[in-house]
């Protein structure tokens, strides 16, 4: 669809997949995930998305520019495990017409 | 032993609504839920977030929900065991089963009831590779006897509510307390975060920031931890207790070996009928479920506990008779006596 962009997420297990994502369903990141199933469900998204359990953490490939760490995002970020310079919590990354391309890694589950 | 009609495992909303749902059918209630407190992920998660998709309510706040779910299902008198996680379930030859938790109370009843949502809430255990040795030998993960750390060496991590709370009031307590957090950033409420600035200030917690606890240290118990500043050596610390606090993630835990079938992570039931598992007995309702086409909302959960209610009567009452009631018509008869029902029509001519 013209509306949807090409995303590359790297699963727990290490394998890639090319998927394309819709720009017009307020979804975000984490969604898209469980939305292709490529993560066991119950495994992220946990807390629904209000950015307070890092299940969907994951690591960012690709120099986009992201939209801005938010205060919650951060501190959960803090406390999380696995966590890398290149962390970000994938519930707080909404698709848009930006993220064409966007690589990312799902961080492992803790 | 603790006897009743159905054991409901996990004090969610689902769970909670069961017990109202029971009562109509005079079916008496226990609930199991290993939080301290009721209602599940709304009151541990998000109490003072809104939810817009409660039926009736354009806007709840979570923690409200709970309370007036509490309050819907009073007069059923459920019972309750909290902080307990129910471990073992064992069939019994008269067809009942005895769930027994981790704290050994058990519970006795023909239908088990599993609405444990996503799991129960299990400490999130920091990435150390022997810290499971150390468990209750220096290493805890949540403060049950304050007592227990009066004179201690005491190290905390974590930079959240719990984590500064228990800095401020082990200050008192202890011989030391070091506090150690990734970030110079705390996530709590204001005023804690005031404390423990003030309390280091007057060198009562040793804060150590940003900073990770990089490997424990001892012979049959906790004696020191490595802990590691960014971009420095790391040092060595001698302590009594290491008391990680990062929060709760929710686990599926024993249940997962209860011989129910699983899939996508939850208990697979029966949706055609009544959400009964593949152990006749035993149903699953509300997010712990799984089915073709399942959506994990709140509303979905109620709707799943009021028909496994009807299923739980024709075990418990086999070949009574029942037919659906409606509120508004029969009242309600609560267990503790009360009574509710609609005001009777006014009946008068008009001259």
């Amino acid at each position: 669809m013209e509306q949807d962009v090409a995303i590359t997420i790297i699963d727990r297990e290490g394998v890639s997949h090319s998927i394309e994502a819709p720009t017009d369903m307020a979804m975000n990141l984490m969604e898209v995930v469980r939305s292709f199933e490529l993560a066991p469900e119950g495994t992220i998204g946990v807390c629904g998305g209000m950015a307070m359990c890092a299940s969907c953490q994951c690591y960012v490939l690709s120099d986009h520019e992201l939209p801005e760490m938010q205060d919650d995002e951060e501190a959960m970020l803090s406390e999380a495990f696995y966590v890398k310079d290149n962390s970000r919590l994938g519930c707080q990354i909404q698709m848009t017409p930006e993220m064409e391309g966007l690589k990312v890694e799902l961080a492992p589950e803790s | 032993m603790i006897t009743t009609d159905i054991i409901i495992i996990g004090a969610g909303p689902t769970g909670l609504f069961a017990v109202f749902e029971a009562g109509l059918l005079k079916l008496k209630c226990h609930l199991i839920d290993a939080l301290p407190q009721p209602g599940g992920q709304c009151s541990e998660l998000y109490p003072k977030k809104p939810i817009y998709d409660i039926p009736g309510y354009p806007e709840i706040l979570a923690g409200d929900l709970t309370d007036k779910l509490l309050e819907q299902c009073k007069q059923f008198e459920p019972g309750f065991t909290l902080g307990e996680r129910a471990d073992h379930i064992e069939k019994q030859d008269d067809g009942t089963f005895i769930v027994t938790t981790n704290k050994g109370t058990q519970h006795q009843a023909p239908v088990v009831a599993i609405a444990s949502g996503l799991g129960s809430f299990e400490p999130r255990k920091p990435d150390l590779p022997n810290i499971t040795d150390f468990e209750d030998k220096g290493v805890e993960y949540m403060i049950k006897e304050p007592e227990m750390y009066r004179d201690k060496k005491v190290i905390i991590a974590g930079g959240g509510d719990s984590a500064l709370d228990w800095s401020i009031f082990l200050s008192d307590v202890a011989a030391s307390v070091t506090l150690v957090h990734r970030r110079n950033e705390f996530r709590g409420h204001l005023d804690s975060v005031e404390k423990v600035q003030e309390l280091k200030n007057q060198g009562k917690i040793n804060l150590i920031t940003p900073a990770e606890v990089t490997a424990i240290k001892g012979a049959d118990k906790v004696e020191a931890l490595e802990i590691t500043k960014k971009d420095a050596d790391p040092v060595l610390i001698e302590t009594d207790h290491f008391i990680p606090l990062f929060g709760l993630s929710p686990k599926l835990g024993p249940i997962a070996n209860w011989g129910l079938e699983i899939e996508k992570n939850a208990i697979k039931v029966n949706n055609a009928l009544d959400y009964q598992t593949n152990i006749p007995g035993i149903f699953a309702i509300g997010d712990g479920n799984y089915y073709p086409g399942k959506l994990k909302l709140i509303l979905c959960g109620f709707h799943e506990a009021t028909l496994m209610c009807q299923a739980a009567y024709k075990i418990i009452n086999p070949g009574k008779r029942y037919v659906l009631k409606y509120t508004t018509v029969s009242g309600v008869d609560g267990f503790d006596g009360t009574r509710k029902e609609a005001p009777k029509a006014v009946v008068k001519a008009i001259e």
